[in-house]
């Protein structure tokens, strides 16, 4: 008979946490022909008009660059708090956070001069999502509630706080529909390229990986929170103060996620809706899985994403394969990635009995 | 003697990796009879019977049954051979009812039919006089009576013999009185037991016939009736004197660390430590000495900084420091060396560098306003592991590709630095090989003759008779006795880390 056991490896050369991802990514398209095959559809020509979707226009390639700037800010969130070992699944709420914020700001900040109305939806928006990141921040030092369950029912809670705004307080006057008042033109994100929709959400998402690349490597907030996050109790014992760090790390993971609502209010609907995220908190997740936690990783994989969002919806057209098929493989990635990471520390051993 | 053992484990042999943990031990166990396996932690006792219950293979050496050879690869095997074990740590489900804990895994076909496993139960609780009702629920009763489920479980499964693993240890008093009871009930019913244990009068009590470890190896055999507490205590701990290090450098100086009327609760709540009180001096190195589990842990806990005295005060050189926090015992210039290396020593996953400066990154000269300064802890690092002789490919490597005592010198590097005043090395020598341990040993030597105070927590006596210039012996949390280096008698310390006032 023949068994397997799973036994703990050398540790890996640094380049394998390059080598992995890429490879996550080629087994995530193999995987992923399987439903594309269900669904009818032709491997070939299903792939590549997806690549077209994505890149093959410049219209297109555009509209990749601009779904990619939140989910390089949620993504980023999501990585900056695994870091620490801060298990933050509410990316997605704190984008809306940052999002009702950014809309008050620019719907009701009139009296403000037009000049600080963006930086003023900018900061608070940061620090909305940050804020609503750091409260289970605060029950899971300060009352050890798990962070797991706390930031993703968070999310809900938020939803149900923008659905009373948006169908209450916040509504536009005379609409039916869940939807606030246009936020004035201060408050809009300069465009990159005109006639287009690429924004600077694009150039200031990146710069802030650089930022969290910095804060991560250079700074003493970035190494307390590395060893929180590898080994909470050495930290501890060593006379890090963890429960700032995790705290610290909060608020800057929700502010990101934050800013993410205040690019989608700001640059790509100037109102606040229901449906303004469709579940780029979670994407986040993915993505900073896939990007190894890693700043540029995560920019990478965010693009990744985004052109397998776009694309399948070109792919859906030419082939007539669902487009949820993103869902799908989003979700293969993750778990592939999850197995990769596995196989970063340990090997199957096959055994004869 | 005409009985037949039920159980004999003939020149079992032990490794793991480069540490032979049971050496041709043997080990014979009769029908209607406890027998203790006595000896200190790393003895070999718990190897010696997770070896009898299918948990390790062992290397070579013979297991009979009732005469017959056997070989147990697992659990399952041993269950079936109608031997139980009974670990420190129950393995209970907390959420669901004792009778359904007794039926975990003995269910038998699909369906399961829980009024005759009732009855069962019942009938066996009858037999035995164990008084548990079936029905409730696990996680309300107290610990005493989840070890009587535990006995429970192994009877349901036929077990002829169990193993218990230092039962006593969790126990309260009265609660030890019942178990020791119900196993007594127990032999009377054509059971035997393997009692592991490090507790001299447990063992007294208890026992008809005691077998002493000592690591790894047998080192003596008695029936109850021949033998005494105080012969116990020093088959148990009495291993030839080694020759004290050499050391130079004038008498003891100031005070350092006066620890005033300490007293610690543990984790389940009870006093583990009390009236504890202790000057320590520079240039001197006192030794606490004791039987794992009087109060050790919970002394150097709270000189660690990582839990709160309930009573007492902690002054360091004549200003008091609060308690409870690492960060005021690290600032007050206080080296710590934990127990437990991996687990609040060091951050595995993170390099040699990371780790040297992981107590020390948000204060100068490795950082300033917030920001890390790279190349200083690069080179600071480099030097750190030249000067401890840190055997590693280079400072960027992770530390858990590192071998123990290269871990340690790693903790060492960091923990001396600034050349702290105050050393708290708790077994600082746990799992090290003769060569690492020669040099943690010199280390502390060379911090002494510079001038720092050191108290060294171990339950290695020989360690404590090696480096200490005062011993003192903790037992149940309290000081049994003090002794200074110059008279020192080994017999006295082993009767006082037995409990026995001399």
């Amino acid at each position: 008979m023949i068994g397997l056991s799973i036994v703990k490896r050398k540790p890996l050369p640094t380049r394998f946490k390059v080598i992995l991802p890429v490879a996550a990514i080629v087994v995530t398209i193999l995987i992923g022909s399987i439903p594309i095959l269900l669904a009818g559809g032709n491997l070939l020509k299903a792939y590549s008009s997806l690549l077209h979707g994505a890149l093959g226009t410049r219209f297109n390639f555009l509209e990749t660059l601009v779904k990619a700037s939140p989910l390089i800010l949620t993504g980023l969130s999501v990585s900056f708090a695994f870091r620490a070992r801060f298990w933050n699944i509410g990316a997605e709420g704190q984008l809306f956070a940052g999002a009702i914020v950014a809309t008050a700001v620019g719907v009701y900040g009139t009296w403000l001069p037009p000049a600080l109305v963006l930086p003023a939806c900018v900061v608070l928006g940061f620090l909305a999502g940050g804020i609503w990141a750091a409260i289970p921040a605060f029950l899971k030092t300060k009352l050890k509630v798990d962070d797991v369950v706390t930031t993703l029912l968070m999310n809900y809670i938020m939803i149900h706080i923008m659905g009373f705004l948006l169908y209450g307080p916040m509504q536009a006057a005379g609409s039916s529909w869940p939807r606030s008042e246009p936020i004035m033109e201060a408050a809009h994100y300069p465009t990159l390229l005109a006639h287009t929709r690429l924004h600077v959400g694009l150039v200031f998402a990146i710069v802030l990986a650089l930022a969290i690349w910095f804060i991560n490597t250079r700074t003493v907030l970035g190494y307390s929170a590395k060893c929180v996050g590898t080994n909470i109790q050495a930290a501890y014992f060593n006379g890090i103060n963890t429960d700032m760090t995790i705290l610290k790390t909060a608020l800057i993971s929700g502010g990101l996620a934050g800013l993410a609502g205040v690019g989608e209010v700001c640059a790509i609907h100037y109102h606040l809706l229901m449906d303004i995220s469709p579940g780029y908190g979670y994407t986040g997740i993915v993505i900073a899985m896939l990007g190894n936690l890693h700043p540029i990783g995560v920019v990478l994989s965010a693009f990744f994403f985004s052109c397998i969002a776009i694309g399948s919806q070109t792919m859906s057209r030419m082939t007539g394969i669902p487009v949820y098929i993103e869902g799908v493989i989003e979700g293969i990635a993750l778990m592939v990635m999850l197995v990769a990471l596995l196989f970063m520390e340990y090997r199957i051993r096959w055994t004869r009995k | 003697m005409d009985r037949h053992p039920v159980i004999e484990m003939i020149d079992i042999t032990k490794r793991f990796g480069d540490v032979t943990a049971s050496s041709e031990v043997c080990f014979s166990l009769f029908p209607n009879e406890i027998c203790a396996l006595l000896g200190e932690n790393g003895a070999g006792k718990t190897t010696l019977m997770n070896i009898l219950f299918g948990y390790y293979s062992c290397d070579s050496g013979e297991i009979r049954i009732d005469g017959k050879a056997v070989r147990l690869s697992s659990p399952k095997d041993a269950i079936a051979h109608g031997i139980s074990m009974i670990h420190q740590h129950f393995t209970l489900v907390p959420s669901q009812s004792v009778l359904e804990n007794v039926m975990i895994g003995v269910e038998g076909g699909f369906f399961l039919d829980k009024k005759k496993a009732k009855q069962r139960l019942l009938a066996i609780e009858a037999q035995f006089g164990l008084d548990l009702d079936p029905d409730a629920m696990v996680f309300t009763l107290p610990i005493g009576q989840q070890q009587k489920l535990e006995i429970l479980k192994a009877l349901y499964r036929e077990a002829k013999i169990l193993i218990m693993d230092e039962p006593t240890a969790v126990l309260a008093p009265i609660e030890t009185k019942e178990l020791f009871t119900t196993l007594k009930v127990l032999v009377e019913h054509g059971r035997s037991v393997v009692f592991i244990s490090h507790k001299l009068h447990e063992v007294m009590e208890i026992s008809d016939r005691i077998l002493v470890l000592r690591g790894g190896r047998n080192v003596a055999e008695r029936r109850k009736p021949e033998t005494t507490i105080a012969e116990l205590a020093s088959l148990m701990v009495g291993r030839e004197l080694l020759e004290r290090l050499d050391c130079t450098g004038g008498e003891a100086g100031k005070t350092v660390l006066q620890v005033d009327r300490l007293r610690v609760r543990n984790a389940k709540g009870l006093v583990a430590l009390d009236e504890f009180s202790l000057d320590l001096k520079e240039r001197e190195i006192i030794g606490i000495a004791g039987v794992t589990g009087n109060g050790q842990t919970e002394l150097s806990d709270v000189l660690f900084g990582i839990a709160r005295p309930e009573a007492g005060t902690i002054v360091i050189d004549g200003k008091p420091v609060a308690t409870g926090s690492p960060i005021s015992m690290i600032e007050a210039g206080m080296a710590r060396i934990p127990e437990d290396r991996i687990t609040t020593g060091v951050c595995m996953d993170l390099s040699v560098m990371d780790n040297l400066v992981l107590r020390d990154h948000d204060k100068r000269p490795f950082s300033s306003m917030g920001l890390i300064h790279g190349r200083k802890i690069r080179s600071y690092a480099m030097e750190r592991v030249r000067q401890f002789q840190v055997k590693t490919d280079g400072i960027d490597v992770a530390i858990k590709s590192l071998s123990g005592g290269n871990v340690q010198k790693v903790i060492l590097a960091r923990e001396l630095a600034g050349e702290p005043k105050i050393i708290i090395a708790c077994k600082p020598t746990r799992g090290l090989d003769v060569g690492a341990m020669e040099t943690v040993h010199q280390t502390m030597l060379r911090q002494k003759e510079r001038g720092a105070g050191i108290l060294l927590v171990s339950d290695d006596l020989d360690e404590v008779f090696l480096l200490s210039d005062r011993v003192i012996v903790l037992y149940e949390g309290r000081i049994m006795g003090e002794m200074s280096a110059k008279s020192l008698d080994r017999d006295r310390i082993g009767l006082w880390m037995s409990g026995v006032a001399s």
